[in-house]
């Protein structure tokens, strides 16, 4: 029997059981000591680390980010938490250009262990400069890892992965989600449980069309395929889960069942994730298509802090819905 | 205001009056007169610094050679004329001080230790190079020498010398971080992020940088509103300190003596080594922002031609001694190259190896 927390419990956990098991690992970054985390994720951690391991710093998104890149290649286990995705791009240049290079520029010398988590996506009414989600940029970047956990038990398991991981990792939660109560089985089969950072998983099995998503949008797809049911559409939901290296396999199996594929994307539709995974099906799967790939994404637009315009900004279960059934030739 | 240029180069306007300019171009900047006086040393370790930057220049110069001779590509950033900070800088650290450089370090990878014919094979994109031949010229790496690069983005480099001073604090280590960077980055915002947090966290870490008083083209004064880089350093309540970059005894003694305080846990320290490049930016530089003349002043406070002098005053030094000495790092330099030209070139299957990290090989 398991017993049922919440999304920010999970991750809490998850570091509270790092930092016991590895004396190296150590959390920096604003405000996740005396505040307990702005997302409250580290609340207690410094009271039972020390001020040494639950490290307050500046607001020096560059500078930390960077001194975590020095601390992983000095031995340490680092995990920097950035307060917001919109906040990393002050520290763009320590990832993309120290983080993801640095192994394969020293040829091979020099692997970084690190990973930044940090919280991503829109759904508050936080208006344009704090509704980001730019995971996908990331994602365009060999020498990274991109994770974005969305369920509880992810939340709870791929941490100590991603600390397991020689390289750097970015952990990518939506804001959305740390509210969000689920069962954590506690017969998950080890530490790690069923989970792990190379492959999507499938979240509802079904026969009629693969709903590719992750991160705050998979709530989104798994209520939309609720609906499609009720329409005799049995959908299957594909939680990508890591964004890169993308899990070609567990989508074209799907599609290959299902012959229909949706992508929802809370990233602006140019250029995106959705781009890419469509790109792939048509790549891998063209000629198992019954219909062309389709895609729900947020509109290309500065998210609004009108709570109706930012609605209609993001994805919403009926507007896939509606995109499902478009791709069996029924109204919208 | 005269628009007239004492050396009689050619400048435009924009150039001679850009925004902020304190200074016109008919201001003589002030160059201190050459490194004199005894110097303090046993003869072997003062053949041994010598020897250290003439290998820096004699390798420096022929890279300039191979590169017009197109077998160096790429960018191409020479140190000649700062030989003095890397040389006086190595010998006074320990061996496990974590070192970050710029994309100006062949100095710093030689005198650190990285092989010279590593580095030229690097130079010439060979897999015996020491990043394989994936950095070249800019990005030399050596993990057994604890020198961490070779980076190319100006000041990205200072955050990283943070944070391995936070591990070594945090492992109760000995060991330093230290960071070697050039003047143009005072003006990023990682520099001031790095010293607020290096001394926030009283971290031990030595930050040095070199003023070769031009970031490419841009002087100082043109980009500073404070130009007097120890009293900016100040503000983060860091002690600074000027050296004469030119003068390799000056440097050693003083990082020398701020390597003991900082291992002692005094928290970081800054020294600016005023120095001067004596060679373009980089293979592609007009050089239109400086006069020839400034450029001669400066040569005859050489660091190498200097302490020689100095030396063969105390007799510690006759010209025999220096031609040996020199044909000794040619020597080493022809067979660098011997090694680079017979190095082989990365098979192109390898093309995608090392960007992650192999199973066992973390």
């Amino acid at each position: 029997m398991g017993r049922t927390i919440s999304y920010r419990q999970a991750l809490q956990e998850a570091l509270r059981e790092a930092m016991l098991a590895d004396s190296r690992v150590f959390l920096m970054g604003e405000d996740v000591g005396c505040y307990g985390g702005t997302y409250a994720v580290s609340k207690g951690l410094l009271e039972e680390f020390g001020a040494d391991r639950v490290r307050d710093t500046p607001l020096s998104e560059l500078g930390f980010v960077g001194a975590g890149i020095g601390a992983a290649l000095g031995g340490m286990r680092p995990i920097v938490e950035i307060m917001t995705v919109n906040f990393s791009l002050l520290a763009l240049d320590q990832i993309v250009n120290t983080a993801a290079l640095l192994r394969h520029m020293s040829g091979g010398q020099f692997s970084v262990p690190l990973v930044i988590r940090m919280a991503t996506g829109a759904g508050r009414q936080l208006a344009a400069q704090h509704s980001h989600s730019f995971e996908g940029w990331y994602a365009h970047i060999p020498g990274l890892r991109v994770l974005a956990p969305a369920t509880v038990v992810d939340a709870r398991r791929m941490l100590a992965q991603a600390l397991a991981d020689p390289d750097p990792v970015l952990f990518f939660e939506h804001a959305q989600l740390y509210n969000m109560e689920a069962e954590l089985p506690d017969d998950d089969g080890g530490p790690q449980g069923s989970v792990d950072i190379c492959s999507a998983a499938v979240r509802r099995v079904g026969a009629d069309l693969s709903l590719i998503t992750y991160g705050g949008s998979l709530p989104k797809a798994l209520q939309a395929a609720r609906e499609l049911d009720a329409e005799g559409i049995a959908a299957e939901v594909i939680d990508l889960r890591v964004l890169r290296p993308l899990d070609d396999a567990t989508v074209m199996a799907s599609v290959r069942k299902c012959r229909r594929a949706l992508v929802v994307d809370e990233g602006w539709r140019s250029v995106g994730i959705a781009a890419e995974i469509m790109a792939r099906i048509g790549e891998q799967a063209f000629f198992e298509l019954d219909a062309p790939p389709a895609r729900v994404c947020s509109q290309e637009v500065p998210v609004p802090y009108a709570r109706h315009l930012e609605e209609a900004a993001l994805p919403q279960p009926a507007g896939i819905v509606a995109a499902a059934r478009a791709l069996f030739g029924k109204a919208t | 205001m005269s628009t007239g240029s004492p050396d009689g180069a050619q400048r435009s306007p924009a150039q001679r009056e850009g925004p902020g300019v304190r200074a016109t171009a008919t201001e003589k900047p002030h160059i201190p007169a050459p490194p004199s006086g005894p110097v303090g040393w046993e003869r072997g370790f003062s053949i041994g610094m010598l020897h250290d930057m003439l290998r820096v220049r004699r390798m420096e110069e022929k890279c300039a050679e191979l590169y017009g001779q197109q077998k160096i590509r790429g960018f191409l950033h020479l140190y000649i004329g700062q030989e003095a900070v890397a040389a006086g800088a190595m010998r006074a650290l320990a061996p496990d001080d974590e070192l970050v450089a710029t994309y100006r370090e062949h100095g710093h990878a030689l005198l650190r230790g990285v092989g010279m014919r590593a580095i030229m094979a690097e130079m010439y994109g060979k897999r015996e190079g020491c990043s394989r031949g994936r950095g070249g010229s800019m990005h030399l790496f050596d993990k057994t020498r604890h020198f961490y690069g070779g980076q190319g983005i100006v000041g990205a480099g200072i955050p990283l010398a943070v944070g391995l001073a936070l591990a070594s604090r945090m492992q109760r280590s000995t060991r330093l971080g230290v960071c070697f960077f050039g003047e143009g980055a005072v003006a990023e915002g990682a520099f001031h992020e790095s010293l607020n947090l290096a001394a926030l966290w009283q971290l031990p870490l030595l930050f040095f940088c070199e003023n070769n008083l031009y970031a490419m083209g841009t002087a100082l004064r043109r980009s500073e509103s404070q130009p007097d880089l120890c009293r900016k350093v100040g503000a983060y309540a860091i002690p600074a300190l000027s050296v004469d970059g030119m003068d390799v005894v000056a440097v050693y003694e003083a990082v020398k003596a701020a390597a003991a305080r900082v291992r002692g846990g005094s928290g970081p320290i800054f020294l600016e080594l005023r120095t001067y490049r004596f060679r373009a930016h980089s293979m592609f530089d007009a050089e239109l922002y400086r006069a020839k003349n400034e450029v001669d002043a400066w040569k005859l406070r050489g660091p190498i031609h200097t302490f020689s002098a100095r030396l063969k005053q105390q007799g510690d030094l006759d010209e025999q001694a220096f031609q040996e000495l020199d044909a000794k790092a040619q020597a080493e330099v022809a067979d660098a190259v011997a090694f680079a030209e017979a190095g082989t070139l990365e098979p192109v299957q390898d093309l995608l190896r090392d960007l992650l990290t192999a199973p066992g090989d973390a």
